[in-house]
């Protein structure tokens, strides 16, 4: 149904499931930035599962969403929906411009530009202090009424937004891997020389799936400074490039449930083992090592290749 | 959905994941309770002037208020902020969600301000004592937030305006760049413009990723002013004079002016460096006999490191916090709004900073006194460094009511 395969549905019902029971149970602004960091791996799943290009600047666009979201709300007293849907819109054109650039080359040169292009972006952050507010962040966002209608600064209420955004976000993805376009997408990872020779431009292709990383990232951006209140360099630096590389090989790469596993555990372990401070990027990293070495198709990789079913 | 947040919080900690976590309590009848949350820097530039020092006072002025004799059990809970505004926010409102009911210490201004807003929109006490923004009762003000122990304001003028009347004409300035420098920097410069000086130069450092400072530091030096303007703080401070010290900088003639030094830090460079430093603090424990003793009581609990008058503020503010809640009833604890009422009308007296009173933009109003550091032979006993050169009374340390643009003060 839908393009979805048994299991995926079944997977697809306990996740909403999940994300409608969760708020009662844990702290909703945890849970929210679970769907933030989620939506913001599931872009990063489509260049590096259905591509097979590894990014390490995903950031930009994920930072240069929250500014642009924050500007647009606290400066200008602009309305959440229009800040959330300018910061995927600043992410898409960011994208389309790193993209462009980018994906002339392969491998690990284009994991080394699109580092690169993140710190100009990063160094731009601390400069620009009137947009950005360069240290110290864009303080204090208010949470104003969607639509001008409908106050969020409940936080169920707001919860509400960051769910629907966000379920919005997997079906999305996951008809961009199902449909056509996303399997000419495959077979060019797999083989482009052939795909050249069937007449397809294995650029645009490449291309139009960095802008939709870029947006989607872009969107999860403004979605969490809404939700924090605040946005900061920590958004837009490596670290954050990083973690969601991390999210998406512990999850699974080129799976449609890999990077959600990926973002809970890595929020959950950053909520949990707050109180060892900076000790915990030192045990991410551990974590990293394991997955690397345990199980290479992550976990719901190594799930769905047990269960012979695409997750 | 009819569930409580304490249901939800109680079906919560059942799971049993929360192991880690500050929890939340249910306010049972007959028994007293309060949670505070120490947010502070615990690993980086900012731990000495913070950190586990500024939770020995907190607990020590549990201790020395009789929360138990009163029938109280308080918890004391810390979280480190690592000097990231999105850390310090998060966890203040994570807090404050789960039941705490008075968030103080917090150095570092961008993360001092976040927290401020946080405490705002949440209705939740939050006491400052450790960042030296003004705009914490300026622009940025809010009924749930009191500033203790010192600002920008007092620091520009006090330091700043010493070291112009002593001759230093012409200044350069480096620069912590974020919240606390830049506004420091830009205040100094508005005393020094005002005595008819004039600041030559300024550099702003990447904070807090900044440990070398040499760079900075020739740039001073080629620039030929004659007062050296050390907007920063902390661990920043004790690197920048130790380096200037290595160039050779203050030997020339050269003068430091420190604008936000604390006793800790002069610990950090040595008396043989520091020696002849001006500064200005509103805390200094070998003040008087009330200071000496609370000193004595606090230094078990921190042997190491002596309090500064940010520390002393955690004291001094939890004290406060604790007799406003007392007077008010504990069932009011958590109305941040209502409690920061109480603790303005009533006048503060302790041993840290004596009688003292708080203003309605939430500025702690107490003396501040120029301190000038000791030569190495004139130092007596441990941590004894300062002599003090000059008292200024509350009034004029602090920036008059109503020009700072506090929306809580009717023009």
């Amino acid at each position: 149904m839908f393009g979805f395969s048994r299991a995926q549905l079944i997977s697809l019902v306990i996740l909403i499931a999940v994300v409608i029971a969760a708020p009662f149970f844990v702290y909703p602004i945890v849970a929210m930035q679970v769907m933030c960091y989620a939506l913001f791996a599931l872009g990063t799943n489509l260049l590096m599962g259905s591509v097979g290009l590894l990014s390490l600047g995903q950031a930009a666009y994920f930072g240069l969403g929250g500014y642009t979201a924050g500007y647009l709300v606290q400066s200008l007293g602009l309305t959440p929906e229009i800040g959330i849907v300018a910061g995927g819109l600043a992410g898409g054109l960011l994208g389309a411009v790193f993209g462009w650039l980018a994906i002339r080359r392969q491998d690990i040169y284009f994991a080394m530009i699109t580092l690169a292009l993140a710190q100009i972006v990063y160094f731009g952050a601390v400069q620009l202090t009137g947009f950005t507010g360069g240290e110290n962040g864009i303080q204090g966002i208010p949470r104003s009424a969607l639509f001008g209608l409908f106050p969020l600064a409940n936080d169920h209420a707001i919860y509400a937004l960051v769910a629907v955004v966000f379920l919005i976000g997997v079906v999305f993805v996951h008809r961009v891997i199902h449909s056509p376009f996303g399997q000419v997408v495959r077979a060019v990872r797999d083989n482009e020389p052939r795909m050249v020779s069937l007449g397809y431009r294995p650029a645009s292709y490449k291309r139009i799936m960095f802008i939709l990383a870029a947006v989607l990232a872009g969107i999860a951006g403004g979605l969490k400074a809404m939700v924090m209140g605040i946005q900061t360099l920590s958004d837009v630096g490596i670290a954050t490039s990083g973690l969601v590389v991390l999210m998406v090989l512990l999850g699974g790469i080129g799976t449609i449930f890999g990077p959600i596993v990926g973002a809970l555990i890595v929020i959950a372990m950053q909520y949990y083992l707050a109180p060892f401070g900076a000790w915990v990027i030192v045990i991410q990293g551990g974590i990293f090592v394991i997955c690397v070495l345990v199980f290479r198709r992550g976990i719901v990789g190594e799930l769905a290749y047990r269960l012979k079913s695409p997750l | 959905m009819t569930m409580t947040r304490r249901t939800v919080i109680g079906g919560a900690l059942t799971m049993g994941a929360m192991t880690a976590l500050p929890h939340a309590r249910a306010r049972a009848a007959g028994n007293k309770q309060l949670t505070i949350g120490v947010c502070s820097d615990f690993s980086g530039t900012y731990s000495d002037v913070g950190g586990k020092t500024s939770v020995a006072c907190v607990h020590q002025a549990i201790e020395d208020w009789g929360a138990a004799a009163k029938g109280y059990d308080i918890k004391v809970i810390q979280g480190d902020h690592q000097n990231k505004p999105d850390i310090g926010a998060g966890l203040a409102r994570q807090w404050f969600d789960n039941g705490v009911d008075m968030l103080i210490d917090v150095p570092n201004s961008a993360v001092g301000l976040a927290i401020a807003a946080v405490a705002g929109e949440k209705n939740k006490t939050y006491i400052n004592t450790n960042s030296a923004t003004s705009l914490l009762t300026g622009k940025k003000c809010n009924a749930s937030t009191i500033h203790w122990s010192y600002d920008t304001y007092m620091l520009s003028h006090s330091t700043g305006g010493a070291m112009v009347a002593q001759g230093g004409k012409s200044w350069f300035f480096i620069t912590a760049n974020y919240a606390f420098g830049q506004l420091l920097r830009d205040q100094t410069s508005a005393v020094i413009k005002a005595a008819g000086g004039k600041v030559v130069g300024d550099v702003d450092y990447p904070f807090p990723q900044t440990t070398d400072f040499s760079s900075f530091l020739l740039q001073a030096q080629s620039s030929g002013a004659q007062v050296l303007g050390l907007a920063n703080a902390g661990k920043d401070t004790v690197n920048s004079i130790k380096q200037a010290h290595q160039f050779g900088i203050t030997q020339s003639g050269m003068k430091i002016a420190g604008l936000l030094i604390y006793l800790n830090d002069i610990h950090g460079i040595g008396l043989e460096i520091a020696q002849g430093l001006v500064l200005t603090e509103s805390f200094y424990w070998n003040m008087n006999d009330r200071t000496r003793a609370f000193t004595k009581r606090v230094l078990p609990k921190t042997p190491n490191n002596y309090p500064s008058m940010a520390q002393a503020g955690c004291y001094s503010g939890t004290t406060h916090f604790l007799k406003a809640v007392d007077a008010m009833g504990v069932d009011q604890a958590g109305n941040g709004p209502a409690v920061v009422a109480q603790m303005k009308k009533m006048p503060t007296d302790d041993d840290a900073f004596g009688q003292c009173s708080i203003r309605e933009d939430g500025r702690f109003m107490c003396a501040s006194y120029l301190f000038r550091v000791k030569k190495p032979g004139e130092s007596a006993i441990p941590w004894d460094y300062y002599d003090l050169l000059h008292k200024t009374s509350a009034e004029d340390t602090f920036a008059p009511l109503a020009t700072e643009g506090c929306p809580l003060v009717k023009a």
